[in-house]
Formats: C-alpha cells, structure tokens, sequence
C-alpha cells in the first residue's frame, strides 16, 4: 500500500554511470543507440526500485543491491574453462546446449550445428549489430516503464534468439545455461527469445550456474517468448546461481490460440532473486500453467511476481507456487490474475503456500484477483505455516532421523509444483536439484 | 435474460426514490466560514468550549496535515478535492441551551424520525417489537458537526458506563480522552486521519468501566445535512478490563449533485479480558445511477487489544456512499486476543469500494478472522483490500481469511488484494477467495417457482452474505437485509 516516491538519491555523475562506462562495448548503433538511451533514461527517472514502489515492496532493491555493477568484460580462454568445468557438473542429456559464458554467447561450449529442420538460432548480438530494424524494435518491446526491464533493455549484450516454423515439433529440448564463470565482480546483461510458430511444439530449459569462485555478480537477464496458434512451450527455469550472487531476470509471453504454455520455475540459489514475468494469454481456448518452487535458506532472498492477463474467452490459467524459507530467508511471491471485460469463461485458479522451517524465516505472499468479466471462475487461496507437527511424529515413530522425517515431508510439499513438469528427466533434473538443497541442509 | 425491457422500466421506476434517505432538512445553521485554516480549527476549538491542550493538539495535527499528500494507492479515482471549498463546521443554529429532547429543533426531531432512529426515549421502548426480554438501544445522534441527542444519559451512568459527544468528554473526562486519544491512529497516521484530527467536530466517547457489561446497545446515527460541509467525526471507545460493549453506526446523507466528504476516525481500545463488538451499517448517499454526487467516505478506523485475552470484532455492510476508502483493523497486542473482520460491500451504479482489513498480529497465540463478501454490480468496482501479518514475537498466530466477490452484469469490477506476510514460522495463516456470477442454474430454479429474477437474485445475495449478517445485532441485521436488496435492485440484466 505504497506510492512511488520520485528518485532522491545522490545523482551520478553523467559519465560514470554502468551505462556511460559500457556504451562503446553494447552491440548496434545508430535506431538501437537511441534505442538503448531512451531504456536508460526511463531506468534513471526511478533508479533502483524500491520499498515505496508497490511492486517492489517486498524486494527493496536499492537496499539489498545498492548499485549496479559494471558491465562484465567478455570472457577470456580461463573464464571459458572455468565456465566448461562448472558445466560439466550440471550438464543434462540428450538436450541441445546454448551457453552464455558472462553475459557473452560461447560457441565453443555451445551445439549450434545439425540443427532440425525448421529451427533457427541467431545470437542477439548479432542481430542487435547488423539485424533486421523490425526485428530490433521487436527486441526492445518491453514494458521499459518497469526500471529493471529498462536498465535491461538499454545494456543488453547478447543472448540466443530462437525462431521455431510453423509446424515444427522439436524433440530436443534445448537448454539455455547462463554461466557466471568467477572473474572480478561484474553485471551481465542478457535478452533472450524464442518464436514459436503455429501448431509447432519445443521444450526450453534455461540454467544459471556460476563458476568456481563467483562471488558477488548480478544477473540482469529477460526472455521474450511468442506462442503461435495451436503451439505447445514447456519451460523450465532453474536458478542455481552463487551464494552471493543477484539473479534479476523479467519475461514477457505471449500465447496464441488453442495454446498450451507449461512453466516451471525454481530457485535455489542467489543471495537475492527476483523472476517477474507477464504473461499474456491472448487467444481463445489457450491453457497455461504456472508454478514455481523457492528453496531458500542463509539470507537468501527470492521473489516471484507473475502477472497473468486475460484479454480473450475460454481459456484457463492454473498458478501453483511454493516456498520453503530456512534460517533468515526471504520468499516473496506476488500473483496478479487480471480478467478484462471480454474474457468470459475465464477459469483462473492461483495456490501458493509457504513452510517456515526457523523462526527467522520470513514468507510474503500476494496473490491478487483483479476482474472485470462476470462469467468467470477465479479462484486463489494462500496458506503459510510450519510443518505439521503430527505428521513429523509419526514418521518419526516409524524410525526416521527428524532431519530425514523433514526432508521427506518437504519434498512432498514442493513435489505439488514440481510434479507439473511435463517432460520425465527435466522433471527428475528439478526433483534432483530440490534434493541437492535438502542435503545441503542436512 | 429474459424480459430485458420490463428489467430496464423498473429500473427506471426505482432509480428516483431508490435512495430512501435522500431528502434534506431545511433548518438554520450556524456555520463556519468556507475553508481551512489555523484560524477555522481555532474556531472549532472555540465552538466546542476546548481547553488549550485539545487546541494544541488540533493544530499540531493541522500543520502536520499541511505538509502531508494525498494516498493515491487505492483503486478509486475522482477530481481532486478542493480543501479550501469546504465548510469545516455547520452546527444546527439552537434556539436555547438544551435541556431535555423536548427542546430540540422539531425539525431534527422530525429527520431522525424520518430515518427511522428512536430519539424519544418512551419511542424505543415502543419501537421494535422483542421477541424475549426487552432490548433498548442508547443513541447518540450526530447532525452535521454536532450532536444533537444522546438517550438513556442517566441509566447508562448508573451502570458507571459513560457515553456521551467526544465535545464534552473532553470537558468532562479530560484524563480518560488524554490517555487515550491519538494512541490508536496518531494524528501523523495519514493524510484524512491527520485532517480530522485537525477539525473533527464530534463523535462518540465511550468508556465501559472494568467488569461492566454495557446493558444495553449503544449506537450513533450520523446525518450529514448542509451543503458543502465535511463530517469529521471522531469516535473513542474504550473497553476497560473484564467489560463488554455492542457498538453501532449508521448514517445517511441527503441526495446532492455534489460530493460531499466524511473523513471519520474511530478509536477502539480494550484491555484484559475485554471484547468490543463494533458493527457499521453505512448507507451515505451513493450518488445517482449516471455516477453524480454523493459522498466520499475516507474513513480510518483502528482497534487495538491492548489487554491479554482481548477481542475487537468489527462487522460492516457498505452500501452507500460514491467512494469508500475504509479499513477497520484490529492491531492485536496482548496475547491470546482476537480479532474478527466480517464485512458485504455491496456496490452499484458508479460506486467505487476499496475496503477491507489488517490484521496486525504482534502478541503471542493471537487469532483472527476475516470474512468478507464483495458484491459488484452496475458500472462499479469493488476491491477487497487486506493486511495479514504476524511479527517475529506473534509465536502461534493465526489467521483465517475469505473473502468471496459476486459480479452481478458484466460492467462491474471485483478485486482482491491481499497482502499475507509471516515473519513467524509458528504462525498459521490460510487465505482464500473467490470471484464468480451467480448460476444460472439456481436463477432459474428460483424463477421456475415463481419469483421473479430480482427477487431470485436478492434470494441468492442474501444467502452469500449469511455468515456476515448474522454477526450484526439483530435490528441491524433486518435493516441491512432490506439495504442489500435496494441496492441491488435494477442490477439484474
């Protein structure tokens, strides 16, 4: 219940800034250098956002992040062998890899060849340099009003844009790792996109993983997605970023019709985390499924703020989220359900609980209805306790360790959200990564 | 659905008189001049006969409010209100001192009659008939700036309860309103709070003395009458240990093309053992069905169970006034205390709401409830507005929240904006909310035994907001009932 206060803050001085001390490294000139300084001037006007703005009440960033840092340089041949050594540890199978070693694309590390039929791949710095102007405008889309989307907009160095045809099915998911790979402290600034054409189906994976002795970076990514008519996305994000690390990604969807938008989200890692993303349901009959796990523990930090928008008929939205807060940290999750006068037949059901496991641990939760159609079904609930004491009892009288009897009921709670998962070995990549927490606690 | 026209003519036929309370009584005034200033909140003082500690703190409170700015976080919007075109203070010119009712202006007399408030006493022993024992109601009438009844003076102060205008508390019992006044929303709290403090004219004072079951209902009735006037009334109850008192509010206003502003502070305290039962039936002018007039209700009420064992139970039902910007709280200090929410904001033609609770959970094994009921019809919006905390302290905590929206036509709006926030792994907080239409199905069950739609739909409005009526006192409860069907009247189609 906050009003935005203008920037009070000391100003920098003009030629100091990330922004001015990066320029001559940012791909393109010319529509998108104006481009980029609009973003820039937009992020300025807030600054960091902060408590008294009401979408950041919780995630107070000009406290917990204080400054932006500057611009990483591109990696050297050690970072590449200290980002190769970091992804060997989370490698997965069978999908095809497109790694971002310090906010740059790495083709050594990455499989761009044999590509299926019907899929593109460019490299956004590519296009930023030399692309095709509507394709750039397309770029720097983003709703620049939200202060970190704007610092993204205007520093973005690179990132892969996909493009899927028409008709295509992709078997192999294709697994987007964003690698911090543990120089001096430094921002990366990334933006992605995937174009799913109509009655095309893919599997996206994104990972943030760092390198041996990353410490305090900060991760500013984005990801723009498109979903044709009749299409099917399933995504998986996993944060797995340093202990000390900031992961601040935004995303903006849009689906077609007849769609199906499969999401799943988790974040174990990084000091502060925040994933905001909009989502857009734009065709008639279109499904999506949201749902999220934060594992948190330290003074971790992690904040979820989806915002879902009906604008048309029929179609349905299912939003199940989960917290699991330990020692100081911090669980955020912050929905909003809008249903605009013509999305009749609207059905939108939101969930989210949290389990505090200390007495330090703190979870806040927002889950907003905002409805403008009379013929709908919305729904959300929201529930926030400790776990059942009478169910640790009786596993404990069946023998198990309180640690284990814990752990057990945990990956029960956060199995709700991680069970909606389509495919079997991401599922099982998610379930491994909550076990990893779990151990780590133990 | 069907029958559209005849739908559309009853409308029409209803849309002149649907506001029963719409007419204006035409007696003198004394008011003063238009405008604020420390000159205007002297005035007042001067009025109201204040000693100089109620005069400092009132301007106190004034220059705070001069450097303050408006909340804009609410979802309402309307034209900025001009401060300055405001008559701070209007007062029924009286014709003598009063002494008893009988010297009260006629005229007034005559207005709460209208309204249905038994200001004679003999008249509430013969108004409402009691199915058993015999249940009698103290009012304290508020015209305008001042009040201008208060009934059952000498039985109550038999009972030690004292309930008389905040105006002469302040004379009377100036220890009991200085230890407790502004301890509950500080006059810096916000923006409205801060200008009632400044000019708040009169109100309610209640103190129930320790062990006391207040022996009857209290209850205000506010009016507000002048042209172009503000209410600003301030009321302070105070529940001391081990006592019980039945609090209730109504008020109405006439029908005007202007908005006219009520910025009310309510001030709820209770101590060990206590339980305060506040309950409010607001139905101020709701301005007519093109969205024209009526009033701007910017209320903050707070309790605050300052005692182990305590409980503050607030239950409302809003449906009048054009804008309603209202969250009753209850900051719930001593352990083991309690607070309840239950809330129908019911919203029609181009009525904006923006109401609902916090829950401030600070003491050990606190509980609380939250039930409220969002009913949007016609063009307007409806948002529940919620807080739900407990602090690092609030070992055991609980917190169970509903709170259902019904759309009724496809113009309207319905949110819900909770904030859950638990710094506390003991505390145990569940929320829960939904927003749907009524169904066709039982629509057309209603209808096919012979009701008609609007009658169907009053039939289903009132089962949806059961659990909530049956927390008001029973008078209460019959008027609200007749309330929600007139609002709702004309909302079918």
């Amino acid at each position: 219940m906050n009003v935005a206060v203008a920037k009070t803050d000391r100003v920098e001085a003009a030629d100091e800034t990330p922004f001015a001390l990066a320029r001559s490294r940012l791909p393109g000139s010319g529509a998108v250098a104006d481009l980029r300084r609009e973003a820039y001037d937009a992020f300025q006007r807030i600054g960091l956002p902060h408590r008294r703005i009401e979408d950041w009440k919780y995630t107070d960033l000009r406290a917990l992040m204080r400054e932006v840092l500057p611009l990483a340089a591109a990696p050297d041949a050690e970072a590449l062998a200290r980002a190769a050594a970091a992804l060997k540890l989370h490698a997965i199978d069978g999908v095809r890899r497109l790694v971002l070693v310090d906010g740059v694309l790495a083709p050594s590390l990455s499989e761009f060849g044999d590509l299926e039929p019907k899929l593109s791949l460019r490299s956004l710095r590519d296009i930023l340099a030399g692309g095709d102007a509507a394709l750039q405008k397309e770029l720097f889309g983003l709703d620049s009003n939200n202060p970190m989307i704007a610092l993204n907009s205007a520093m973005m160095t690179d990132g892969v844009v996909i493009a899927v045809a028409d008709g295509a099915k992709l078997t192999q998911p294709l697994h987007v790792v964003h690698i911090a790979s543990g120089g001096a402290p430094a921002a990366v600034f990334t933006r992605s996109m995937l174009k799913l054409g109509n009655d095309s189906s893919a599997t996206l994976v994104e990972s943030y993983i760092a390198g041996e002795g990353a410490a305090a970076y900060q991760v500013h990514d984005s990801l723009v997605i498109a979903i044709g008519d009749r299409a099917r996305l399933d995504h998986v994000r996993l944060v797995e970023d340093g202990r000390e690390a900031f992961n601040i990604t935004s995303s903006a969807i849009d689906v077609g019709s007849h769609a199906h938008f499969n999401t799943f989200g988790m974040a174990t890692g990084a000091l502060v985390s925040r994933y905001q993303a909009v989502i857009n349901v734009a065709g008639e009959h279109s499904r999506v499924e949201t749902n999220g796990v934060n594992l948190l523990n330290g003074k971790q930090h992690a904040d979820t703020t989806l915002v879902m928008n009906h604008d048309v008929p029929h179609c349905a939205s299912r939003e199940v989220f989960r917290a699991v807060v330990d020692d100081r940290g911090h669980s955020v999750f912050q929905g909003r359900i809008n249903v605009r006068q013509p999305a009749q037949h609207t059905d939108a059901k939101m969930m989210t609980r949290a389990l505090l496991l200390s007495d330090d641990a703190e979870a806040d939760n927002k889950p907003e209805l905002e409805i403008f159609a009379d013929d709908v079904t919305c729904g959300h609930g929201a529930t926030t306790g400790a776990l059942d004491e009478s169910l640790l009892f009786y596993l404990r009288a069946r023998g198990l360790p309180e640690k284990d009897a814990q752990s057990l009921l945990i990956q029960a709670f956060v199995g709700e959200a991680i069970e909606s998962i389509a495919d079997d070995s991401l599922r099982d990549l998610a379930i491994g990564a909550a076990a990893r927490w779990l151990e780590a606690r133990a | 659905m069907a029958a559209v026209q005849e739908t559309v003519d009853r409308v029409r036929q209803i849309d002149v008189d649907q506001y029963r309370y719409g007419f204006e009584t035409l007696i003198e005034s004394d008011k003063a001049p238009k405008g604020l200033s420390e000159d205007i909140v002297r005035f007042i003082s001067a009025k109201k006969n204040e000693p100089a500690w109620m005069l400092e703190w009132r301007l106190e409170a004034y220059r705070r409010w001069l450097t303050m700015t408006e909340p804009v976080w609410a979802r309402v919007s309307y034209p900025k209100i001009d401060f300055q075109d405001l008559y701070y203070y209007s007062a029924p010119k009286p014709k003598k001192t009063i002494g008893s009712l009988d010297e009260i202006d006629p005229e007034i007399l005559e207005t709460y009659k209208k309204l249905g408030i038994p200001l004679r006493e003999v008249e509430a022993l013969e108004g409402v008939i009691r199915p058993e024992g015999e249940r009698r109601i103290a009012v304290d009438a508020v015209f305008d700036s001042v009040s201008v009844a208060t009934t059952f003076q000498a039985e109550l102060k038999k009972a030690g309860v004292i309930f008389m205008p905040i105006s002469e508390a302040i004379r009377e019992h100036p220890e009991l309103v200085k230890k407790y006044l502004g301890t509950v929303v500080p006059t810096t709290d916000n923006y409205y709070a801060t200008l009632n403090s400044a000019v708040f004219s009169d109100g309610s004072f209640v103190y129930v003395p320790p062990g006391v079951r207040c022996p009857m209902e209290l209850s205000t009735y506010f009016r507000i009458n002048e042209r172009n006037t503000g209410q600003f009334e301030r009321t302070l109850i105070i529940a001391d240990k081990g006592s019980y008192v039945s609090y209730l509010e109504g008020c109405t206003a006439p029908q005007r093309d202007e908005n006219q502003l009520h910025a009310a502070v309510v001030e709820l305290v209770t101590h060990d053992d206590a339980e305060i039962k506040y309950s409010t039936v607001q139905n101020w002018y709701p301005g007519n069905s093109e969205g024209k007039g009526g009033i701007y209700n910017f209320v903050t009420k707070r309790g605050d169970c300052r005692g182990n064992n305590s409980k503050i139970s607030w239950t409302q039902v809003e449906t009048g006034s054009a804008i309603t910007w209202k969250y009753p709280s209850c900051i719930l200090r001593g352990d083991n205390s309690r607070g309840e929410f239950y809330s129908i904001a019911i919203s029609n033609g181009y009525q904006q709401v923006d109401s609902g609770t916090k829950m401030i959970h600070l003491g050990k094994n606190t509980t609380s409830r939250i039930i409220s009921k969002g009913i949007a019809a016609g063009r307007s919006q409806n948002t529940y507005r919620g807080l739900v905390t407990a602090h690092r302290k609030a070992t055991g905590a609980r917190n169970f929240t509903a709170c259902d929206s019904l759309l009724i036509g496809d113009q309207c709006g319905a949110h819900t904006v909770p904030y859950i926030e638990a710094k506390n792994s003991s505390a145990l907080f569940e929320h829960e909310a939904t927003t749907s239409k009524i169904s066709e199905d039982v629509l057309f069950y209603c209808v096919q035994r012979g009701l008609s739609q609007e009658e169907a739909v009053g039939l289903v409005v009132n089962g949806f907001v059961k659990d909530v009526l049956q927390q008001l006192p029973m008078e209460f409860a019959v008027e609200a009932q007749k309330l929600i069907s007139i609002s709702l009247e004309g909302s079918v189609g």
